[in-house]
């Protein structure tokens, strides 16, 4: 019987224990987003800010490899842990039609701009395209080049000089998948960036795109994850290499590679937050929500990574690097928009699954 | 001669039938053995058995069109398919429509039936939000809404994927599809993939297999043979790797392979090949096999060891004092003996290398992917499971089908893992 009365004993202290942990923080949230240098921007200018004005909510983070996945597995087991989900616009449309995320009202459950702009004003045009999705950050993927690599004659500057061979010889680093390097390679072939989607849209614009990648195929290396870029390019193993502009922000001025941006042809695409339906903080989760997408806050988080916040109000409000000093304006993708596109989501939404299993077939076929 | 019967029974001390009191500490024993087992075959059944189950039933459902567009999938019950459907089922499809955006579960149809057809998501989502809008005649409003509606392929497609079960998850797996008139036929060549890597799975395991062999036995006859102190330390070579994680062992495979990296450092180095002509070692097949190969050694090297170890030296010598000559008392003695052990580190690398997929996507660019590369990828990225469970259970039945062949050639009692 002792060792029944000392586990007994042992549980109990543990009950107290969890007892007085729950009792320092009233309400847990667990709030999900990419990891590294992306959540830390976060949690400088959303959660750390919120957490000391309120100091009985517990903001957890988790980090995630994107995708709906795990959102769609927590929906069909019927328990929903995680309380808000940072996604990419592509994933937030297609979990809102699957009705795994709940609808947000931008203009009563979000502040409006300090000049009293509503909210659903003051975010960018063509950002709001999903009602369970409130943009955060504009991102690109853009590509880079290394600076010694063609010493003798012209540095390449479009989309153009990506794709010859002859003039800028060596490998590349593309993502591998068809969103973006279609439109690249109809860029490239001479398509104005503003038609992309009507060429991409016909058979043969399709025939054309896949055509003008086959002929860069044999000097592609095709990465998956978002850090392999960058150190490929870092290697030497490649000289030009498509990557997300934060984190090629990141290899140029952090690390001080020998790196340049090309923005000519830059696909811009948008990130920002979903509420997972049936979750059982609704209510705490949307004053966190309101917090972390004010004016003040999208433009703190531009002090800590390279990515250009989602609301006109914060634009003017961008200020230097937090660590570095650098002045953060000129790295901002939305400086460039006119340069680049926003990828068509409605096209994609559409496409995707014979496009991916086309470009899969493709990239089998050497 | 009339002696009682219970006078032959055996009894034990206390007067019960020896028979009755052997059964009852029989059964106890039972019930101790069994209790014992329970917990193994408890996390079997909720981690392997239903999870496979789960899956061979996720392969085959079908469950989106029939439960959200109940009236639709009635009313094209009857359809003979020859022309665009009549007034009735139109305003069927309204009526799911306008509940199904009520519930927001539209879009499960739309992502279901945009696996068959492309657009057909745009078409079921642009018309289930003006669907509360529409007027009666529903036919010409949806016509007039979109075109596509005017299509026998989509109705078609719908009234195909209407039953509860389907086989189109097992049609893409293996290239082929339903076509517009619904009859099976091969996938577009541009859009064939899955065949290529099913083949191309195979051929790379067996591949890793044989090399693992060529590589291993050498490595276990040593450990199987050399002095304690000598063997001592190269086991601790042959496990440290094993107990090292699997992400580090393969960036490591990057750091030596890449075309700036050390391999190719040391071949410029000495003047094997020029600084232009690099080698392509990783982003390939060779890369795949190469860190497949180190990762999966182990797997063979240890069972082969273990085999080895208990075969005598003696059997070696009596064979040379016979008049062997070493290679063949090697040949007709020693290696026929190992064969157990073969046997097991074979299959376990197999099967390993079979499912194998974070070494193949780091290291294998295009041609070195495998088929869990694409089951994970269906799983996380496309979200298409049904594809995924359809891959998955294919995959299962090859690697029953190959245990099989190979129980049936090597005998899987012959197989010794220690």
């Amino acid at each position: 019987m002792i060792p029944g009365k000392h586990s007994i004993a042992i549980a109990a202290s543990i009950l107290a224990l969890s007892a007085t942990a729950a009792s320092a923080a009233d309400v847990e949230l667990n709030v999900v987003s990419w990891g590294g240098a992306y959540t830390r921007s976060q949690l400088n200018a959303y959660q750390k800010p919120y957490m000391a004005e309120h100091p009985e909510v517990q903001l957890n983070s988790v980090d995630y490899s994107g995708g709906l996945a795990e959102v769609r597995a927590q929906s069909e087991a019927g328990n929903v842990t995680w309380d808000l989900v940072d996604t990419l616009l592509a994933d937030a449309i297609t979990g809102c039609d699957e009705g795994l995320f709940m609808p947000i009202d931008v203009d009563t459950d979000l502040d409006p701009a300090p000049d009293g702009t509503p909210a659903s004003e003051d975010f960018l045009e063509g950002t709001l395209l999903s009602e369970c999705f409130i943009p955060q950050i504009i991102y690109s993927t853009a590509f880079a080049y290394r600076t010694d690599a063609f010493q003798n004659g012209e540095q390449p500057s479009t989309m153009a000089d990506v794709f010859d061979l002859e003039k800028f010889p060596g490998k590349r680093t593309l993502q591998k998948s068809p969103i973006n390097n279609l439109e690249w390679a109809l860029i490239a072939d001479g398509v104005p960036v503003d038609e992309v989607y009507d060429v991409l849209d016909t058979p043969e614009g399709k025939d054309r795109a896949f055509a003008k990648l086959d002929s860069i195929k044999g000097d592609v290396i095709w990465w998956t994850e978002g850090a392999v870029p960058a150190q490929l390019l870092a290697d030497g193993e490649v000289v030009f290499g498509t990557g997300y502009n934060g984190r090629l922000f990141a290899a140029i001025e952090e690390e001080g590679q020998p790196l340049a941006m090309i923005w000519d042809g830059q696909a811009m695409d948008i990130d920002g937050w979903a509420i997972p339906a049936d979750g059982s903080n609704i209510e705490e989760v949307k004053k966190f929500l309101r917090f972390a997408t004010d004016t003040q806050r999208l433009a703190d988080q531009a002090k800590w990574i390279s990515y250009g916040p989602a609301r006109k109000s914060s634009l003017p409000l961008v200020d230097k690097h937090a660590e570095l000093g650098i002045d953060m304006g000129p790295h901002m993708p939305t400086r460039y928009a006119d340069q680049g596109f926003l990828i068509d989501f409605e096209w994609w939404a559409d496409n995707k699954d014979a496009m991916n299993e086309r470009f899969n077939s493709w990239l089998a076929r050497s | 001669m009339a002696t009682a019967p219970a006078d032959t029974v055996m009894r034990t001390v206390d007067g019960t039938p020896l028979k009755v009191s052997l059964r009852r500490a029989m059964r106890r024993r039972k019930l101790a053995a069994l209790g014992l087992v329970m917990p193994l075959f408890v996390f079997i059944l909720f981690s392997f058995i239903l999870p496979i189950a789960d899956m061979l039933f996720r392969s085959v459902e079908n469950p989106q069109v029939v439960t959200i567009m109940p009236e639709t999938t009635a009313a094209l019950q009857g359809w003979d398919g020859n022309e665009v459907p009549d007034e009735a089922v139109f305003a069927a499809l309204v009526a799911d429509l306008v509940a199904g955006s009520e519930s927001r579960e539209i879009g499960k149809v739309a992502t279901r039936l945009n696996y068959e057809i492309s657009g057909m998501r745009g078409l079921i989502m642009k018309s289930a939000r003006r669907a509360d809008r529409l007027e009666a005649p529903y036919r010409e409003a949806l016509i007039d809404l979109d075109k596509d509606w005017n299509d026998i392929s989509v109705w078609k497609l719908i009234q195909r994927e209407g039953a509860p079960f389907t086989a189109s998850y097992y049609l893409s797996a293996i290239d082929m599809r339903y076509d517009d008139s619904g009859e099976i036929a091969a996938q577009p060549t541009d859009r064939q993939i899955y065949v290529t890597l099913f083949l191309r799975t195979l051929w790379i395991s067996l591949l890793i297999t044989f090399m693992t062999l060529l590589l291993g036995f050498p490595v276990a006859y040593l450990l199987a043979t050399l002095p304690l102190k000598y063997s001592n330390l190269l086991m601790i070579m042959v496990l440290l790797p094993f107990w090292t994680s699997l992400l580090v062992r393969t960036t490591s495979w990057i750091a030596m392979l890449q075309q700036q990296g050390v391999l190719n450092d040391l071949l410029v180095w000495s003047g094997l090949v020029s600084d232009d002509g690099r080698l392509e070692l990783m982003h390939n097949q060779t890369g795949t096999v190469v860190a497949m190969t180190h990762i999966l050694l182990p797997f063979m090297v240890l069972p082969l060891y273990s085999v080895m170890r208990t075969i005598s030296p003696s059997f070696m010598r009596a064979a040379q004092s016979l008049g062997a000559p070493r290679f063949l008392a090697f040949w007709r003695v020693y290696a026929p003996l190992t064969l157990p052990g073969v046997g097991a580190g074979a299959i376990l690398v197999f099967i390993l290398a079979i499912g194998y997929y974070i070494t193949p996507a780091l290291v294998g660019g295009t041609s070195g992917q495998l088929i869990s590369n694409f089951i994970a990828y269906h799983m996380q990225s496309s979200l298409n499971w049904g594809l995924a469970a359809a891959l998955g259970s294919i995959l299962l039945s090859c690697v029953l089908l190959l245990y099989y062949i190979y129980n049936r050639i090597v005998g899987i009692e012959n197989m010794k893992l220690g």
